[in-house]
């Protein structure tokens, strides 16, 4: 017999309805987040996922007011347009931002250009963040990590244990049952929670456009000035970017699948400037998101070694 | 405040859709038997692969793999952690995702693996809606298939589709399949589990996975895995399930707002609804269902919502609101439930765990370990304690009431975790199967006529006296004659003689430590409401064990209950043996036997002990005074 999905119509499920239970269960882990914790925050990264998870935050808690504090990474090698945008929503959200930044790295000159990319990682991410959230003692942090992102991530849980130090230890990691998460903490443990584990990146788009949840424009196609460097297109986005010899920044109508350190974010040349066309365009070129990000490109199992030394 | 209101039908339509809109699959089988490829082949051609990591899958080529570069290794696509490459071993359940033609989503959670077998499994099991199970068609059923099977109808999974993998390797014989088929669905029917679909596969050629192959296995006309898949409807959720609202948090906002936030875990809920707050049996109205999209007019299961209330109710985190009155959940403070052992030290006896059920936390001691279950054979072996991946039946008490459902009933109020105090780890996870005993916190309704208006008209108070001993003691006998005395002096009595009891409403019991454990229980509540009557009621019941015991004693008033221990030696009692048991436990057909194959375990310290071996009219005559003496 042959296979004929095509007249399966009465089984139809709808996207609403996969969306539904998906913000569902993000829902859920916020609130037992918020409320099993001590001092959760919300790292906020300010790219499309980060504004999901705004979303579904102030969704969850309605009509009270987002209960925890936001914290942002900041590298200082964002995007200048993702800075703003971060400081607008910020104000309209009326959000207890807080800013975590290696000052002492950034005062060295650590930057994506005279460290390797994975030291520029460690010590402007990784580190980073371990500081801040050592600094405000926070015992919990929402991410927006999803397990289709990449192979190691599909078996993160959606309560990640970090040992003391914030490092990720495999076999610490707790089994989890039903909805219920056992949130209790030893001495020196924090967690990570991942309300969006079970979205794909075209979930991610379609509640975008279903609840028209505000994002930097970066992701929509506009000439950009761009050079290229070892088949990656680049954004030349300030006056720190070093041209080798022979480079021009030329413009070129790109946009951001994922959105980091600009030095270190790949562009793609498109011409999607609204929601439909770029969700018309993700579904035909089918590339894995991280595909456009240089930092895990140091070997395979590049993530989980990152995750290992505390990165988000 | 004004808010945009949601219609009832509307908001009951989009909770039904979203209910049925993510199909959960565990999938089961061992690391040779395909279904890596299997997983791999379905998330191809259902396009959810990314295409770098497709041309990963082209290119890269484990060693010893005889798979053309070039031609994808399906395998690959479910390559699991590096720490778990190294180190030979897997540690976790990987989720991955998938959608149907249909629109609907698959979230596949992947249990491989050897160690930590039922652990993993369990894992993925515990929300799962349908399993696909893999066998090894060359090498035939193995004692994991049973294993998975075991683990899924212990979880609920009563949904199987298993795939007989390997077709190619059996030269595609249609014998060879019916009779792995056979084999499961009659293991399947021995664990109550009747929806079995089976599906001759290889995962390697693609034959059955997505489509029929039309050169081979010509005589299958059942539907390929895919189909299998597309067929799956969830069951729809009964009109009569039990609202069930686990609170996560108490919402405050402006305007003296005051919410309890959660997700409803079953049935509906309507503003003008009363609903019970289970854990202290308070009810109040439900006024409005807020959500961030506007007021809704009924809201129902899978739907996280925040719910205001008619009245002040002292509502903490952890509180479960329930349906008031039919399908009340109820607190009780002992049960008999299954653990699946997930910690990496054993079960400790008497050591007080962190019980976890949704957002409650409640202190929790195991008091015993009834039986392991041998996953394999269905068995249940004595044991004294649970090491990691056991799963056995054990009696749980809790520090203080607590609402637990029965697991069938509903798999978020029942599933429970317990935690390590110290370590924080989570030891177990927990079904419970029967609450043991009730604690007593139901607003009962105040009739007029009361208990002390029937004991005014009756001349006596009312009493229950407990008589405890061997089959053949002569409880039976001693309680006739007692009642007979009585009678005659005007006190209402009744017996409720276990054998009689067993013929009706306990007829579902047998004769398992954890059935008694029921029988008493149930025999103890219908003499408490015979009591209520005004009547003198005496229970002859064998019950062998101190705890259960312990626990109808518990239910009555001090002055209302006496104790009488029947006190004959077991060889009398054998010597007796009226029905004729202690020969059938002698030649094997009673294994639970007390006496024989089961221990009885006398009262420490019965208000009166009775000789069973002396004259029966004299017993009685004493028995009776001291009831009347009491009864006065």
């Amino acid at each position: 017999m042959s296979h004929t999905p095509e007249i399966e119509v009465e089984n139809a499920v709808s996207e609403e309805a996969v969306l539904d239970a998906l913000e569902a269960e993000a829902i859920h882990v916020f609130r037992e987040t918020a409320a099993a914790f001590r001092n959760p925050v919300l790292l906020y990264s300010i790219g499309k996922d980060s504004s999901v998870l705004l979303h579904l935050a102030v969704k969850a808690f309605a009509p009270a007011p987002i209960p925890m504090p936001v914290m942002h990474v900041d590298t200082t090698w964002k995007f200048q347009e993702m800075i703003s945008f971060r400081d607008q929503r910020a104000e309209e959200l009326g959000l207890d931002l807080r800013i975590a930044t290696n000052e002492e790295a950034a005062a060295e000159g650590v930057s994506p250009f005279s460290h390797g990319t994975h030291e520029y990682t460690r010590v402007m991410k990784t580190v980073a963040l371990r500081e801040g959230l050592d600094r405000y003692k926070f015992d919990a942090a929402i991410g927006g990590s999803r397990r289709d992102e990449e192979r190691s991530r599909a078996k993160e849980r959606i309560f990640s244990l970090r040992e003391p130090g914030h490092r990720w230890d495999a076999r610490k990691q707790r089994p989890e049952f039903w909805r219920t998460a056992n949130t209790r903490l030893s001495e020196g443990q924090t967690m990570r929670a991942f309300p969006i584990s079970n979205w794909t990146e075209m979930d991610v788009w379609n509640y975008i456009r279903r609840e028209n949840i505000p994002i930097p424009e970066l992701y929509f196609a506009k000439p950009r000035p761009v050079v290229e460097r070892d088949g990656v297109l680049i954004m030349v986005d300030d006056e720190r970017f070093p041209l080798r010899e022979g480079e021009t920044p030329e413009m070129r109508t790109v946009r951001f699948r994922t959105l980091g350190c600009y030095p270190l974010t790949g562009a793609v040349e498109s011409e999607a400037d609204d929601l439909d066309t770029l969700i018309k365009e993700m579904g035909e070129a089918k590339m894995s998101e991280r595909a456009g990000r240089l930092i895990d490109g140091e070997g395979s199992s590049s993530m989980e070694a990152k995750k290992a030394e505390g990165y988000f | 405040m004004t808010a945009t209101l949601v219609s009832a039908t509307d908001s009951l339509q989009r909770a039904a859709e979203q209910q049925s809109a993510v199909l959960r699959m565990v999938a089961c089988g061992s690391v040779d038997d395909g279904k890596s490829t299997l997983i791999g082949r379905l998330l191809v051609e259902t396009d959810s692969v990314p295409i770098d990591q497709l041309e990963y899958a082209r290119t890269t080529r484990r060693g010893g793999s005889t798979i053309p570069v070039g031609e994808i290794d399906y395998s690959l696509l479910t390559d699991g952690l590096e720490a778990e490459r190294e180190q030979g071993i897997t540690i976790d359940v990987a989720y991955r995702h998938l959608n149907l033609p249909s629109g609907r989503r698959v979230i596949i959670a992947d249990a491989p693996g050897h160690e930590q077998y039922t652990r993993n499994m369990s894992v993925a099991a515990s929300t799962a809606d349908l399993a696909v199970l893999l066998v090894d068609a060359a090498r035939g059923l193995r004692p994991q298939t049973y294993r998975h099977l075991t683990v899924c109808a212990l979880m609920g999974v009563t949904s199987i589709v298993v795939a007989i993998n390997k077709m190619d390797l059996v030269g595609y014989e249609h014998a060879t399949f019916e009779e792995l088929a056979g084999g499961v669905r009659a293991a399947a029917a021995r664990l109550g589990i009747d929806e079995v679909t089976a599906i001759p596969v290889s995962a390697v050629t693609g034959a059955n996975v997505i489509d029929a192959d039309p050169d081979v296995m010509q005589w299958y006309h059942g539907p390929t895995v895919m189909d299998a898949l597309m067929a799956w409807e969830p069951t729809a959720a009964a009109d009569d399930a039990p609202f069930r609202l686990p609170v996560q948090l108490i919402s405050r906002a402006q305007g003296n707002f005051r919410g309890y936030s959660g997700t409803i875990v079953s049935g509906t809920v309507r503003p003008g609804d009363v609903i019970a707050v289970a854990d202290s049996g308070q009810t109040a109205t439900v006024d409005r269902i807020v959500t961030a999209e506007g007021d809704l007019e009924a809201a129902a299961a899978g739907q996280t919502v925040t719910l205001t209330l008619d009245r002040e109710v002292d509502i903490t985190r952890g509180d479960l609101l329930s349906a008031a009155g039919q399908g009340q959940a109820q607190p009780a403070d002992r049960f008999a439930a299954d653990l699946v052992w997930t910690g990496e030290e054993p079960l400790a006896h008497g050591r007080s765990y962190l019980l976890y059920v949704g957002p409650k936390v409640v202190p929790a001691t195991v008091t015993s370990v009834r039986h392991r279950l041998d996953v394999v054979t269905g068995n249940h072996d004595a044991a004294r304690l649970l090491k990691m991946n056991d799963i056995g039946r054990v009696e749980l008490a809790t520090d203080s009431p607590l609402p637990l459902d029965e697991y069938d009933l509903c798999r978020d109020t029942g599933g429970f975790l317990l935690v390590d105090r110290v370590t924080s780890d989570t030891v177990a996870a927990g079904l419970p199967r029967h609450a043991m005993r009730r604690a007593f916190n139901v607003t009962p309704h105040d009739y007029a006529v009361d208990r002390e208006a029937r004991q005014r008209l009756k001349g006596h108070e009312p009493k229950v006296v407990w008589m405890t001993g061997l089959s053949g003691s002569g409880k039976s006998t001693i309680a006739d004659a007692t009642v007979a005395t009585l009678h005659a002096q005007g006190v209402h009595t009744y017996v409720l003689d276990g054998d009689n009891v067993r013929a009706g409403l306990n007829r579902d019991l047998g004769f398992t430590a954890e059935d008694r454990a029921e029988n008493v229980r149930r025999v103890a509540e219908v003499a408490k409401l015979m009591a209520d009557a005004g009547l003198v009621v005496i229970v002859a019941l064998v019950s062998p064990f101190r705890s259960d015991r312990r626990a109808a004693r518990d239910i009555f008033e001090n002055d209302e209950y006496v104790e009488v221990f029947v006190d004959t030696p077991l060889a009398v009692a054998q010597e007796r043996d009226p029905k004729g048991l202690y020969r059938k436990a002698a030649e094997g057909k009673i294994p639970n036997m007390t006496g024989v194959g089961q221990d009885y375990e006398p009262p420490e310290n019965p208000d009166v002990t009775l000789d069973g071996t002396a004259d029966v009219a004299v017993s009685a005559e004493a028995l009776a005074r001291a009831i009347l003496d009491e009864a006065d």
